[in-house]
């Protein structure tokens, strides 16, 4: 399969800090991607990296071939590349089902027809769909800031494939939810995968989380690639054993 | 209610919902309604007073798009409104150009010298942004003051005329007054239609959460330009209305501490509320009037009642409104 996204030898430094050091590996449509290290090993550096919100010190991020390495946030995601944060980042003062169509809105038509348009640009259909489908059903009109801690993080996963992205990046998405509400996001993300045929990169800290939902695993130590493999692979490998799970 | 889906949604797809009377629309065509007549009996003082209030409204309602909506904290609106004032009392008094172009270029120019104002908010946030806007204020009532070949300076720009009519000036307060309840009626209309379309919400996010916005494809620059350059060209089409009122402008009311005033008026009214800065500007411009029986009193029992409310409702008089009727909401659903 062709690679939709492609790190190529990534650099990230602050001052003498070398956060991340040749960094490379490629997603391909389909798989969805783990990221995992010990704190402090480079992993938001990277996403911060190849999502736009910081400029690499060297190297290439491509989409599609493409190579958008110091785009802006913005216009990566009209390029199809989604993403969730690591602290949780839904509007508070939309509805859930506001929450939705703002993250598609800026996909669809010119900015002016945007202006002259319908007042939900057209997505309430879209928005109401994505709600079922994260089972956010009977909060579809409540302000998003009422929410729950793990509804808010289905809300936020739920925004960022709104649009239909190529790839969806998600900063662990894991983080603080509970375990209900933890399987309930993964069987989510999985349908996605399995009948989309969407394509993630995921940052987890929860090893359960990333060995069960991932197809290959990423580690990182020190800002640089320590092993790559499977779920499996990366479990047998005694230098990821040493540097991470400390077994 | 959504109907719950196991499957996964395939793509964006796009429908038009049906029209719905909105509770916003129609309150806006009744208070124009009430205001046509509410002068009758008022006399000239009074309905001068009723016009002005109408007029800080409109350069309010800017500044609560620019602040109240995008959050940029900016205290650059009584400059734009100085800009669109002195646009309109040179065009009308000086190259005898009729008042419709007038307002017109004074709104276009406040738009554009917005844009330009706008950028220092794409590199500086918050306290930062008032400070830049701060200085923008000195400098444009400077050039007011210091300019006296064109803007009269100190002495002012004396016989603004006021608009003409199917061939009739409104030279007398009512019909002027009318004049600028259907202004006035109209601009509120767009911001109502701005705030509830799609560039709204896109405020609204650049406001709560810009990293996140530009996560969702938002253009933050964009945005930012925009809300910047309309709430400006809203603070110049209030000066355009403000200078045939007064009939004579000089550069006093476009100062630092007017600047001030209109956040005030932001603030106090419900900031990001649609009809907020009809609330502000009527503390603002019509309690201070109806405090006049004090005597010297009238502008400490003023600031008093001011800052009362805003330890009472840090969120505004509406702000306050809204929580009051969502306790009364809640208690309602409970007891049935």
């Amino acid at each position: 399969m062709s690679a939709v996204l492609e790190v190529e030898d990534l650099h990230k430094s602050f001052g003498g800090i070398k956060a991340v050091r040749g960094v490379s590996f490629s997603v391909r449509k389909g798989e969805i991607l783990g990221i995992i290290g010990p704190n402090g090993c480079g992993k938001s550096t990277l996403f911060n990296c190849i999502l736009g919100q910081l400029d690499p010190t060297a190297g290439r991020v491509r989409l599609n071939g493409e190579d958008v390495t110091g785009l802006r946030p913005s216009d990566l995601n009209r390029r199809g590349v989604g993403r969730t944060f690591q602290l949780l980042q839904v509007f508070p003062d939309l509805t859930v089902r506001e929450n939705l169509i703002l993250a598609g809105q800026e996909h669809h038509g010119s900015m002016i027809g945007r202006l002259f348009g319908p007042r939900d640009a057209g997505l309430t259909a879209s928005a109401d769909t994505m709600i079922g489908f994260f089972k956010l059903d009977h909060l579809a009109d409540a302000k998003a800031g009422g929410l729950s801690y793990g509804q808010q993080k289905l809300l936020d996963a739920a925004m960022a494939f709104m649009a239909g992205p190529q790839i969806v990046l998600l900063d662990e998405p894991a983080g603080g939810v509970n375990l209900t509400m933890l399987a309930s996001l993964k069987e989510r993300l999985r349908a996605m995968n399995e009948e989309l045929g969407a394509t993630f990169v995921v940052i987890e800290h929860n090893m359960e989380f990333v060995m069960s939902l991932c197809t290959r695993v990423v580690v990182l130590a020190e800002g640089a690639v320590l092993a790559e493999g499977t779920p499996a692979e990366v479990r047998a490998n005694p230098a990821v054993m040493e540097a991470y799970l400390g077994h | 209610m959504t109907a719950e889906t196991d499957t996964a949604p395939a793509a964006l797809a796009v429908r038009r919902p049906g029209g719905r009377i909105d509770a916003a629309l129609v309150t806006i065509l009744a208070g124009a309604l009430i205001l046509w007549f509410a002068p009758v009996g008022m006399g000239r003082y009074g309905t001068y007073v009723l016009t002005l209030w109408l007029v800080m409204a409109i350069a309010v309602m800017g500044l609560n798009l620019t602040l109240g909506v995008a959050g940029l904290k900016s205290l650059a609106q009584a400059a734009f409104m100085g800009i669109g004032a002195y646009a309109t009392g040179l065009l009308t008094a000086k190259m005898g150009l009729s008042w419709y172009p007038a307002f017109a270029i004074s709104a276009v120019a406040t738009f554009a010298v917005g844009l330009v104002v706008g950028f220092p908010a794409l590199r500086v946030k918050a306290h930062y942004l008032a400070f830049v806007t701060l200085a923008f204020t000195s400098l444009v009532w400077l050039f007011l003051r210091n300019e006296q070949w064109l803007t009269g300076g100190t002495f002012g720009l004396p016989n603004i005329p006021r608009p003409t009519l199917l061939g009739t000036r409104l030279d007398d307060a009512l019909s002027f007054h009318r004049f600028v309840v259907v202004v006035t009626a109209a601009l509120t209309l767009m911001i109502w239609w701005l705030m509830r379309s799609p560039w709204g919400r896109a405020f609204l996010a650049l406001r709560e959460n810009p990293v996140r916005a530009a996560s969702l494809g938002v253009d933050v620059r964009a945005y930012t330009l925009l809300a910047f350059a309309i709430g400006s060209a809203y603070g110049g089409m209030a000066g355009a209305l403000y200078a045939p009122l007064v009939e004579f402008i000089d550069p006093s009311p476009f100062a630092i501490s007017a600047s001030f005033f209109l956040l005030l008026m932001v603030v106090a009214g419900g900031s990001g509320y649609l009809f907020g800065p009809f609330i502000g500007a009527l503390l603002g411009v019509v309690l201070p009037e109806w405090l006049r029986f004090t005597g010297g009193l009238y502008l400490i029992i003023f600031a008093a009642i001011v800052l009362l409310l805003l330890i009472v409702c840090p969120k505004g008089v509406l702000g306050l409104a809204e929580q009051a009727l969502g306790a009364v909401v809640r208690r309602f659903r409970r007891t049935s």
